[in-house]
């Protein structure tokens, strides 16, 4: 690099002062506040992003009062100083014209004519909170406390945890257990006793030398440090291997990519750990030392050949071998990535387990280039409200499922609202999440909608789903608030801060505030916040033993001597598994009458003229948070439904023509452009998530693309924590007329 | 005097557009206009696909035609071999826009003047990297002075086949691309 630390000091020293001193973020912070550059008043503010959920650390550049540039933050992990297409698009977000600006209230009666119309008067913020309260009283008064439901993602849930926790209420979930990640996080927590996922996976990317990818798209799944890292391995020559049925950008980066039919994986997985084990690829000593139950699974996977495996996953057995052996070659540097989006087919878990079975044999817990383990994070307790009452009859939000998560399952809480059972639920807290098109089986969701007493919206822009609610709450960006402090961990721990770059714009107010408010509203005054978030981020550094004003200025501070990523004679690993060892047979999964290991059974797989839809993402879009985001939307506006050339060419569908997808349930989607190409294989279709809003105050992505989750009209459940595996919808292409 | 160049290893590049909103902001481009651009390329059969992704910009070609055909002076050369515009001679003609072989090139229609990739001077001035580089999540674009042969673009240009676009256009461009497709199994 041209411009060393050293050189750039230097260049500065005989510089002229003002404007470097406003351009560099390296200087304390009095001389950083105010600056006058030609005039303007230039300010850097060390924040935390909230485009996605990486929580990578930002720099705001802020002029005379306005954010004009954001940059990834040197010192934090996630970001490294540098941020995604996302992360710097925040801009957008902060001064989208679109955004919730004012409280508003539902007019008209509900369920009279279509929603999203503009039936809604201003309100000020103490009668829209005193509305809220008063409804929500009544319907604890009537129902019960446990009547009022949350769903939530984001720092914002913390908030409103709060609220319907102090009210009695257990019914709280988060799509990103029953929809994303649960069943991967079971899965590794019943073999290592952890989940593979604390801030970020703990995958040790920059040092592997072969990278087995299951579907996860890294390149276009934009998590930043980790996507840092996988082109670092990718510039170091390691090797990828892809299994996707889609050419994936992380495919086009492999030496091997393995076409899989989708629904198959743990076929392949299960013949990988016959050979694993019968060629004598795994670590003997690790496996002795750590493990218990081997002698098993050898015995029942025996059955699991790969002439079997070749003829379930339609690829070809002679890569399937080679694959395996390559990673066996260059154990224990090696990682099979846990994966992260994981509600596929209804059995998640079960894969889950194979997948962390096969790193456990291969010894890469712990090792270089595999998974690193936990740091060790020591802070002491930090709370200024008193416990929350427990709630008197048991949350609806785990549903018959022995392993779901604290998380809670989103669909339970819908179905308790839509049958009244055990418990009627009157009302729903929705922050930060886009429920209708989040949850699979969206007519669902409106129904469960409509039998509601009141609906709450707590978001930054007007969604579909804020759009259905009876009280719309503008809450502002994370580029205008305080939240945390959020606790890192990568391979060392640290601790990081968000404060605002600006005040908040129009009327709006950070989530901290609203949740607080509400409290007191409420009659739980105990339960707010005492003065401000900030006087409470003070009080918190302060318990911990760190600088708070050093904080605000740095943006992120090291624990230091926390993380000690590898195994060592004096580092050893502890597994929170019922045997203290890594659970190779689950002694849990036992308990609950499950498969101890896992075994295969065959899905359904679509009829002829039929394709299983598939989604994922786009490297400049988080699900439908960005959509309306000026900087994003301008690079990509709409989604695509991805078809095999040689399928299309049947069809007599062209590149670019609009059409119409029909499910299994005669759903019909939203117009949709075919991409025509060799990237996918002939039995599936591809789509991105995230497009087809239907709320036309989102002018941008109003009526763009093609929703994916209208024609998730069926999902399959996992019976081991409830997950609702999402890609078992098969549809035909309609051509339009 | 240094002689700023691109090298772009297109191997580590993910496509993840980081680059083009980085530059939009920090040089406040215009909605639908872009100095930089990243284009994916796939050729090949299913089973055997191959994939090139390409970040394009100004070449800031040493014989530019940009500046031949400029009639007012206003696109010219820096001494550190950078190609750039003075605003304020500048007509509008669009004759750059023209002339360039590599589509770098747009009128800003507000303030009437051709507009394209400065390698973000502003930055340079106060010893930072080009926005696109600083935020390049892959790494895969490098930049520096290629008269240092210690630099890193000068490193890897030592240590790796490369080429340039479009070389028939005999305009002596200085952006640098090294691909290495994946060895495969």
């Amino acid at each position: 690099m041209i411009f060393s630390r050293r050189k750039f000091l230097k260049y500065a020293a005989v510089s002229a002062g003002s404007t470097l001193l406003a351009e560099t973020p390296f200087l304390p912070a009095r001389a950083r506040e105010k600056v006058k550059a030609d005039g303007s008043d230039v300010r850097y503010v060390p924040t935390t992003c909230e485009m996605c959920f990486w929580k990578c650390g930002v720099i705001a550049k802020v002029v005379d009062g306005k954010v004009v540039k954001l940059e990834g933050n040197p010192r934090h992990p996630q970001s490294r100083g540098r941020l995604c297409a996302r992360g710097q698009g925040g801009i957008g977000l902060l001064y989208d014209k679109d955004r919730l600006k004012v409280p508003m209230i539902r007019t008209g009666p509900r369920g009279s004519g279509p929603r999203g119309e503009n039936r809604y008067k201003q309100a000020s913020w103490d009668e829209a909170l005193g509305y809220v309260a008063k409804k929500l009283k009544e319907i604890a008064a009537k129902h019960g406390p446990e009547a009022v439901g949350l769903f939530a993602h984001g720092s914002s849930g913390t908030y409103f945890n709060n609220v319907v926790r102090a009210m009695g209420s257990a019914n709280v979930a988060y799509p990103s257990f029953s929809q994303c990640l649960g069943a991967r996080d079971v899965a590794w927590e019943l073999t290592f006793g952890i989940k593979p996922n604390s801030t970020c996976e703990r995958v040790d990317l920059a040092n592997s030398r072969v990278i087995i990818l299951f579907g996860t798209h890294l390149g276009e799944n934009m998590h930043n440090s980790q996507t840092q890292e996988f082109a670092e391995a990718v510039g170091r020559g390691a090797k990828i291997i892809v299994v996707d049925p889609r050419y994936s950008t992380a495919a086009s980066k492999a030496s091997m990519w393995l076409p899989i039919k989708p629904g198959t994986d743990l076929a392949l997985l299960l013949a990988w750990i016959n050979i694993i084990i019968s060629e004598g690829w795994y670590d003997k000593e690790y496996v002795k030392q750590y493990t218990t139950g081997f002698e098993r699974l050898r015995k029942e996977v025996e059955q699991y050949t790969p002439a079997w495996a070749a003829q379930e996953t339609d690829l070809p057995m002679d890569k399937i071998v080679e694959a395996v052996r390559e990673i066996g070659r260059y154990a224990p540097n090696v990682l099979l990535h846990p994966g992260r989006h994981f509600s596929w087919h209804g059995n998640d878990t079960q894969r889950g387990r194979a997948m962390a079975i096969i790193n456990a044999l291969l010894g890469t817990w712990g090792r270089p280039g595999g998974l690193w383990l936990p740091p060790k994070v020591n802070l002491p307790t930090f709370s200024e409200n008193p416990e929350h009452p427990e709630a008197k009859q048991d949350p609806v939000v785990f549903g018959d499922y022995p392993f779901a998560g604290g998380e809670g399952l989103t669909q339970e809480l819908r179905k308790a609202t839509l049958t009244g059972k055990p418990y009627p639920i009157k009302a729903w807290i929705v922050t930060g999440t886009n429920l209708i098109k989040t949850m699979p089986q969206q007519e669902l969701t409106r129904k469960a909608i409509d039998s509601l007493d009141l609906l709450v919206a707590i978001d930054v822009m007007p969604t579909d789903t804020v759009m259905h609610a009876d009280v719309i709450l503008p809450e502002c960006t994370y580029l205008e608030r305080h939240d945390g402090l959020f606790t890192i961990t990568t391979r060392e721990a640290g601790i990081a801060i968000r404060q605002p770059a600006v005040k908040p714009l129009y009327q709006s107010r950070p989530g901290w505030w609203i949740g607080s408010e509400l409290c007191k509203k409420l009659g739980l005054a105990q339960y707010a916040v005492k003065d401000t978030w900030e006087g409470r981020m003070r009080r918190q550094a302060r318990t911990w033993g760190l600088d708070y004003d050093r904080l605000a200025r740095v943006g992120y501070i090291p624990l230091t001597g926390s993380g000690r990523p590898y195994i060592t004679k004096t580092n050893q690993p502890v597994f929170h598994t019922q045997s203290k060892k890594i659970e190779l047979v689950s002694s849990d999964l036992d308990d609950e009458d499950f498969d101890v290991i896992p075994h295969y059974k065959p899905i359904e797989q679509p009829k002829k003229g039929e394709y299983r839809l598939l989604y994922g993402r786009s490297p400049v879009h988080t699900f439908t948070r960005t959509v309306n985001d000026l900087w994003l939307w301008e690079l990509k506006k709409e989604n695509e439904v991805w078809l095999n050339k040689h399928e299309a060419r049947r069809l007599g569908i062209k590149d670019g023509e609009k059409v119409r997808l029909k499910n299994q349930d005669q759903v019909i989607s939203d117009p949709i452009r075919a991409r025509v190409t060799e990237r996918i294989r002939r039995d599936c279709v591809f789509m991105v998530h995230g497009f087809g809003q239907h709320s036309p105050a989102m002018t941008r992505a109003y009526n763009r693309g093609a929703d994916d989750q209208q024609l998730i009209t069926r999902c399959k459940i996992d019976p081991i924590c409830g997950v609702t595996g999402m890609r078992v919808n098969f549809v035909k292409i309609l051509r339009e007329a | 005097m240094p002689k700023y160049v691109m090298v772009i290893d297109q191997a580590r590049c993910v496509g993840c557009m980081a680059c083009v909103v980085a530059c939009t902001l920090e040089n406040s481009v215009p909605p639908e206009h872009y100095r930089t651009r990243v284009i994916e390329m796939v050729t090949g059969d299913f089973l055997n696909l191959r994939s090139e992704m390409r970040p394009e910009l100004c070449n800031h070609c040493d014989d530019a035609p940009c500046v031949t055909v400029c009639p007012t002076g206003a696109s010219h050369h820096k001494p550190d071999g950078t190609v750039q515009i003075d605003r304020s001679k500048c007509v509008g003609c669009k004759a750059c826009i023209a002339a360039c072989p590599y589509n770098a090139r747009y009128i800003n229609e507000e303030h009437g003047y051709a507009d394209k990739c400065s390698f973000c001077e502003q930055r340079l001035r106060v010893g930072k990297q080009p926005a696109c580089v600083a935020t390049c999540i892959g790494k895969s674009r490098i930049f520096g002075d290629l008269n240092d042969p210690e630099s890193e673009v000068s490193q890897k240009l030592r240590d790796n086949s490369y080429r340039v676009l479009k070389e028939a256009a005999g305009t002596s461009p200085n952006i640098y691309y090294i691909n290495q497709f994946p060895k495969r199994m």
